[in-house]
């Protein structure tokens, strides 16, 4: 019997962080690995700075719905300021994972009896040593690859080569890198995530 | 093959294998997307079009009216105000009854002022003569603005693709785009009989009289219903061709011996399909109905499927205000002729935005009490995140 594989992914971010590219990427990962994908944005006007959430779903059927992901199994939080200001990890499933770019751990994220998975990395750091400029993007997918195992790193290496291209070789290298340390830093942890 | 394309990005590249040779258009969200792609296509040499930035959707309308009337093949987009600010010229092309194609990235209509999408733009505009089709999903979208151009040109009638703004427009989903061998050989060159030319001078769009204008309303009814013949034939035709169909007026989700029926339009059936499996899961006998040609109205056809089913509810993302559903109102006149009293249930919702989601739709199927006496239209209800359901997919979900 085939085992039905039904994802939601949901990236909170603010605008100009590239949230809604973070989610086409994602979805164009699972494409090129073979799953049906899709991936949308919730605008609010479109401001540098403010909330932005983007939504993926990953299936290994036909996907119909046009809705918003409620019940995600990851959270990507690319700004962790923002969970000071709103509820991030709502409607979060039990045994879900949060990918947070932080620098640090950061205390009271959900509650304790959650158990959520967490996984925290300085995404902007890393991100900005590759790209010159603190984008945490592809670091976080990296990291989501390594901590879930549902889309493969040379898929999304392909993805961001396809998705990135007309911007010349040399982002697409830079984001390769960063893909891959954000791959590397989940994945050389000693407990493992998943 | 398949591609993982934004709503817009493949509604584009059908237009570009469609060959238009004038693009007009004025950019407002959620339609923006589509014509700089559009844009970007005529820059790079990758369609060989007039490209029009309009000064307006007025502008923009009377552009492409003009090119068609010169034997260009022409394309053109908006949404919400945008499609309102062109109303008069929509009605003067359909009257001219000229072959233009546009998508509507339906958004809704302030004030209050609201990017989002509902089908308020393209259904207050009903009644201009164009036809009018909702589509459901990118590859649909694409599809349908393939055979807008066959249906357009056979019917010499305008065609409205009506694509929910954002649901659609803005979201990535894989969708399989035809070669351009395909669409030349499903689509020939453009030739408009009536095309304006000075070695034969003629007057289009001269002033009519009391004694024959009511006759060129009677020849575009008459039009208009035998679009829907044609909207099923060439729907049929390009399923031999490209292996899919777009479900010509409308298609049935489950209904064999289903006796609840919903009936919606556009990009929410998806979710209203999902439902219905969960409901036949219950062993409830729910079904669906994705009404995808909305003009003409296809009121026989409606009836046909819709005749033994003991409960209808119509949803739509739209509302005349103080009569209520306007596709309900429709359904009803359409029954109530074939002789059916079936009740229809008139339920809006999913206004300016607001995310019809498998609960709501649930909801609505299990029935929204009257609020108030008299009322001809319900309101669905919010969703609600419900915890019971965050458990309901659990351990699946992780491999």
């Amino acid at each position: 019997m085939r085992i039905s594989t039904f994802r939601e992914i949901r990236f909170h971010g603010r605008g100009g962080q590239g949230t809604v590219s973070a989610a086409a990427l994602l979805a164009l990962a699972a494409f090129e690995d073979h799953f049906e994908s899709q991936a949308f944005p919730k605008f609010g006007s479109e401001r540098r700075g403010a909330p932005v959430e983007a939504y993926v779903r990953i299936s290994n059927t036909t996907i119909r719905a046009h809705n918003q992901v409620y019940t995600p199994d990851v959270v990507v939080i690319q700004d962790a300021g923002l969970l000071r200001s709103e509820p991030l990890l709502r409607g979060l499933r039990q045994g879900g994972l949060i990918v947070v770019n932080s620098e640090q751990e950061v205390d009271d994220v959900g509650n304790k009896n959650d158990h959520f998975r967490q996984v925290y990395l300085p995404a902007s750091s890393i991100g900005e040593r590759h790209l010159g400029r603190p984008l945490p993007n592809t670091v976080l997918l990296g990291a989501l690859a390594a901590g879930t195992g549902w889309v493969s790193l040379i898929a999304l290496e392909q993805a961001v080569t396809k998705h990135l291209s007309s911007k010349g070789e040399k982002m697409v290298t830079a984001n390769i890198a960063a893909l891959r340390e954000g791959y590397g830093f989940v994945s050389s942890e000693k407990e493992p995530v998943s | 093959m398949k591609q993982l394309l934004e709503g817009s990005q493949a509604v584009a590249e059908a237009v570009r294998l469609c060959r238009p040779q004038v693009v007009a258009a004025y950019p407002i969200t959620p339609q923006t997307h589509i014509i700089e792609r559009l844009a970007q296509h005529v820059a790079n040499g990758e369609l060989a079009a007039e490209f029009i930035n309009a000064e307006s959707e007025f502008g923009a309308a009377s552009i492409v009216l003009g090119a068609v009337t010169a034997g260009a093949r022409a394309f053109t987009a908006t949404a919400s105000q945008g499609l309102l600010l062109m109303t008069e010229v929509l009605y003067n092309i359909a009257g001219l009854r000229l072959p233009v194609v546009m998508v509507c990235a339906n958004r809704a209509v302030g004030a209050p002022i609201n990017i989002f999408s509902d089908h308020q733009d393209s259904m207050s505009v009903r009644d201009a003569g164009w036809i009018q089709l909702y589509v459901e999903s990118n590859q649909e979208a694409a599809d349908s603005l393939i055979q807008a151009y066959r249906i357009a040109e056979a019917c010499e009638l305008p065609v409205m693709v009506c694509m929910d703004g954002f649901l659609l427009t803005h979201t990535f989903e894989p969708v399989a785009l035809p070669t351009q061998a395909m669409v030349d050989d499903y689509l020939p060159a453009f030739q408009f009989a009536r095309t304006l030319n000075p070695d034969r001078p003629m007057t289009l769009g001269g002033a009519s009289e009391p004694d024959n204008f009511q006759e060129y309303r009677v020849d575009q009814h008459a039009a208009m219903e035998n679009a829907q013949k044609v909207v099923e034939t060439l729907d049929a035709e390009f399923a031999e061709q490209f292996g899919r169909r777009c479900g010509g007026l409308m298609q049935g989700y489950r209904l064999d011996d289903a006796r609840t029926v919903l009936l919606g339009m556009g990009s929410l059936m998806g979710a209203v399909y999902d439902a219905v499996d969960q409901l036949r899961d219950q062993g409830q006998a729910a079904g669906a109905l994705r009404l995808r040609c909305f003009r003409p109205f296809p009121a026989q056809a409606l009836v046909q499927h819709l005749k033994d089913v003991q409960r209808i509810i119509v949803l739509e993302k739209a509302l005349s205000p103080g009569a209520g559903g306007i596709v309900a109102a429709e359904l009803r006149a359409a029954l109530q002729q074939a002789g059916i009293m079936t009740p229809v249930e008139s339920v809006i919702g999913g206004l300016g935005g607001r995310d019809l989601t498998p609960d709501v739709i649930e909801a609505v199927f299990q029935g929204i009490p009257d609020t108030e006496a008299g009322v001809t239209s319900r309101f669905a209800p919010d969703h609600i995140t419900s915890a019971s359901d965050e458990a309901e997919r659990g351990e699946q979900s992780y491999g």
